[in-house]
């Protein structure tokens, strides 16, 4: 803008030409078509994988035809296989993710933001971090050996407690039988869901608390000199500058949720069956009956997993990019140099 | 406000004179926001939440273990909690503190599932990080039935960093290149490149070996191997780093960019020369930690390389395990013996993990522009010796005076506020 009202001043002096000031040219052209060659190869890369997955999975797509979609069982090699099962079980694990993650994820950004004494806002952030970078593996050994036969009794009590609501009911349960087998109430829907929330905690926290750190000072002191308690702060000023971070982060948790491998594979086991009763064992995501199904699949049964491959991909597409939207606008207008 | 109550007592007809007390120096006010009822308050729900739940636990409550211990304990702790409140506070307040217990907890309960997950392997173990063999061998000997003694994961540590190896060559020149041109152009293609890139941090691992398979394995003809899983861990460590790298290089202030443009650099010699080294510490962080999460995939690996229990250390030919799946593999079969390799093949991955993470936040974790000591001792060094060429370079010239008047202006880091100390240190 200063450059701007300088203008009459260079009319007032016209002497001498005006200096022309173009693009540095020579070395830096070469430097910015460089730069522009690795987005392009970047660009390529991410454009190919859907691609690639949606020309191998072709075949096996158009064998199946519409039953690939509305299909329960997976029997490639008979070519009677579909994604209805799976796609399904993918979606309750997430959701159920996403039901231990918000919450979680939400106390955990507002006491690192609001609540944590400053010397322990940094070593916490990175403790969050650390808990990105744990292995899925470590978490499915967790999930998989200890927490579901330690906290059987969840389970248990919410199916017997509340059975009338119809996806917490376990059919195969006889809660009057003290010697039933416990094991009706692991490898269910319900702890893949619990793991994978907890993996998926810290990148929704991460997010939030980004976003809760940019509730300007203003109107939290405001807020306070209004006599307000510090929730009422939270409130009135946090939460609803807040609340697109709170979405996209969300969101971006739920298309990781959507992704989860290992974890899945390691906690459930695997029916072909849609399986509402999320307490009840047995379940199934589209990734994990990849993982399980690759080592012994045949030809034609590598191309079903293509397919089911790209039904995955384009489900995180979809959800990742109205993810990034939502964040995208949460960041609108703030430039680095304040 | 106290001291205008004390100072100007309100006159009280027919009442004894104000209290003499007062007169003496004033009684701060206390303005901490935990004061000592809070904290016995906190103390005395959460002992009379564990005593009733000892009361009830095995009597009446449908839970046994750890577990379900503490899932009655906390709500009689909330609810006893907020009993102990409502004697003295009022409504508002109550609310706000049960807000903070419930935000406390879930922080300590996330803390806590984190040191939960990775201590467990530590302890199920134990029996095997001990022994030497442990980290000496491969699993080509030791069959299922086989003691501890016999066997080990080294074909899993000589898998995983080789394959990390391949990883990094393709990332890293890849990653921070696009992330300069993601800082450097404007433009729509850039705008898509960076959403495209931003949608692409989620990708699901599995998808990245999906496609490495479809593309070089079934394309192209190469055979399962340690090559085709680091390419699939770059496909899907490259999104990762390119954004992480990304926002550091968006934290370089302007005004140094500008700075050196007007000086008449370059755009190649301003990002070299002065972008990219301000934000060293931020790139590396953003690399390790890329890293990090790389190492620990295992989907990639087992669609792209396939388990072997043999020692591999051609990463061109053939099955080669990584740390990851070894894990799992070992895992799935039901031998205790394999469980407990299973499990310290998982402490050897935690340890890689942590000891990146540490590296990371040790090497990182610093502002764009934000010092070091070292760093800023160097910078000292170099604008003195500076000096000295200008003072030299001056009086060669035959004109002492101007030109070394202000050596600091022309050091390298001059625009760091801490540079600005007129002292230049050891001349």
């Amino acid at each position: 803008m200063t450059q701007m009202t300088s203008v009459p001043d260079a009319l007032a002096a016209p002497e001498g030409a005006r200096r022309r000031v173009s693009p540095s040219g020579g070395v830096d052209r070469v430097f910015r078509a460089g730069l522009r060659g690795a987005g392009f190869t970047v660009l390529g890369l991410m454009a190919t994988v859907g691609l690639f997955l949606f020309f191998n999975g072709l075949h096996a797509i158009s064998v199946a035809g519409f039953d690939f979609v509305s299909t329960q069982t997976w029997e490639p090699d008979s070519h009677h296989f579909g994604i209805a099962a799976v796609l399904v079980g993918t979606l309750l694990i997430a959701s159920v993710a996403l039901v231990v993650a918000f919450p979680l994820a939400l106390g955990m950004a507002l006491y690192i933001s609001e609540y944590a004494p400053r010397w322990l806002k940094r070593p916490l952030t990175s403790m969050i971090d650390l808990m990105a970078a744990v292995p899925s593996v470590v978490y499915g050994l967790f999930g998989s050996t200890l927490l579901q036969w330690e906290g059987i009794d969840i389970p248990r009590w919410l199916s017997i407690q509340f059975h009338w609501i119809p996806f917490l009911d376990v059919p195969e349960a006889d809660p009057n039988n003290p010697l039933a087998p416990e094991n009706v109430y692991a490898t269910s829907t319900f702890w893949a869901g619990l793991i994978v929330g907890f993996m998926i905690m810290p990148f929704i926290c991460s997010v939030m608390r980004e976003s809760f750190t940019q509730a300007p000072p203003g109107e939290r002191e405001g807020a306070y000199a209004l006599g307000s308690t510090r929730w009422g702060m939270i409130r009135s000023v946090v939460l609803p500058f807040g609340r697109s971070g709170m979405i996209g982060g969300t969101m971006l948790g739920l298309g990781r949720a959507l992704g989860e491998t290992i974890a899945v594979a390691m906690i459930i086991s695997p029916i072909f069956l849609i399986q509402p009763h999320i307490l009840a064992n047995g379940a199934n995501s589209v990734s994990a009956l990849i993982a399980q199904k690759w080592g012994a699949a045949s030809e034609f049964g590598l191309e079903a997993l293509m397919a089911a491959g790209l039904a995955l991909f384009l489900l995180t597409l979809v959800v990742n990019f109205a993810a990034s939207a939502v964040i995208a606008r949460s960041r609108s207008g703030q430039g680095s140099d304040a | 406000m106290s001291t205008v109550e004390q100072t100007r007592p309100v006159a009280a007809p027919a009442t004894p004179p104000p209290d003499p007390a007062p007169a003496g120096p004033e009684t701060r006010r206390d303005t901490r926001s935990i004061h000592r009822v809070d904290v016995v308050a906190v103390l005395g729900a959460l002992v009379s939440a564990a005593a009733l739940t000892g009361l009830l636990f095995d009597q009446i409550a449908p839970f046994s273990g750890v577990v379900g211990f503490i899932a009655i304990a906390y709500p009689l702790f909330l609810g006893i909690y907020a009993l102990l409140l409502s004697l003295e506070e009022n409504g508002l307040t109550i609310r706000d503190k049960l807000v903070s217990a419930v935000v406390h907890s879930s922080a300590i309960l996330a803390i806590g599932a984190l040191v939960a997950v990775v201590i467990y392997p530590v302890i199920m173990a134990w029996d095997v990080l001990g022994l030497g063999n442990f980290y000496t061998e491969d699993m080509a000997e030791a069959g299922t039935l086989d003691p501890l003694e016999l066997g080990g994961v080294l074909h899993a540590m000589v898998g995983t960093l080789e394959q990390i190896t391949i990883a990094l060559t393709i990332t890293v020149p890849l990653g921070l290149v696009t992330a300069v041109f993601l800082n450097e152009t404007k433009g729509a293609f850039t705008r898509l490149v960076r959403t495209v890139v931003e949608a692409m941090t989620a990708l699901p691992s599995i998808v990245a070996g999906l496609f490495i398979y479809a593309s070089l394995i079934l394309l192209v003809g190469f055979e399962r191997s340690g090559f085709a899983a680091g390419c699939a861990i770059s496909i899907m460590m490259l999104p990762i780093m390119i954004r992480a790298a990304d926002v550091v290089l968006r934290l370089v202030p302007s005004s140094l960019r500008e700075a050196s443009l007007a000086m008449g650099a370059g755009q190649l010699r301003t990002a070299w020369h002065v972008v990219l080294p301000t934000a060293r510490s931020g790139l590396t962080t953003s690399v390790l930690l890329a890293t990090a999460r790389g190492v620990g995939e295992t989907s990639p690996v087992l669609i792209a390389a396939g388990y072997t229990p043999y020692l591999n250390f051609n990463p061109f030919d053939g099955a080669q395990v990584s740390l990851p799946l070894a894990t799992y593999q070992m895992w799935t079969s039901s031998e205790d013996t394999m469980q407990t390799r299973a499990f310290g093949a998982a402490v050897v991955l935690i340890t890689l993990v942590l000891v990146l993470f540490v590296l990371a936040r040790l090497l990182g974790g610093r502002g764009a522009g934000n010092f070091s000591k070292g760093q800023l001792r160097r910078g000292l060094r170099a604008s003195a010796r500076d000096r000295e060429r200008f003072i030299g370079a001056a009086r060669d010239r035959g004109a002492p005076g101007p030109v070394a008047h202000n050596p600091v202006a022309h050091s390298p880091i001059a625009h760091s506020p801490i540079a600005t100390n007129p002292d230049p240190g050891p001349a």
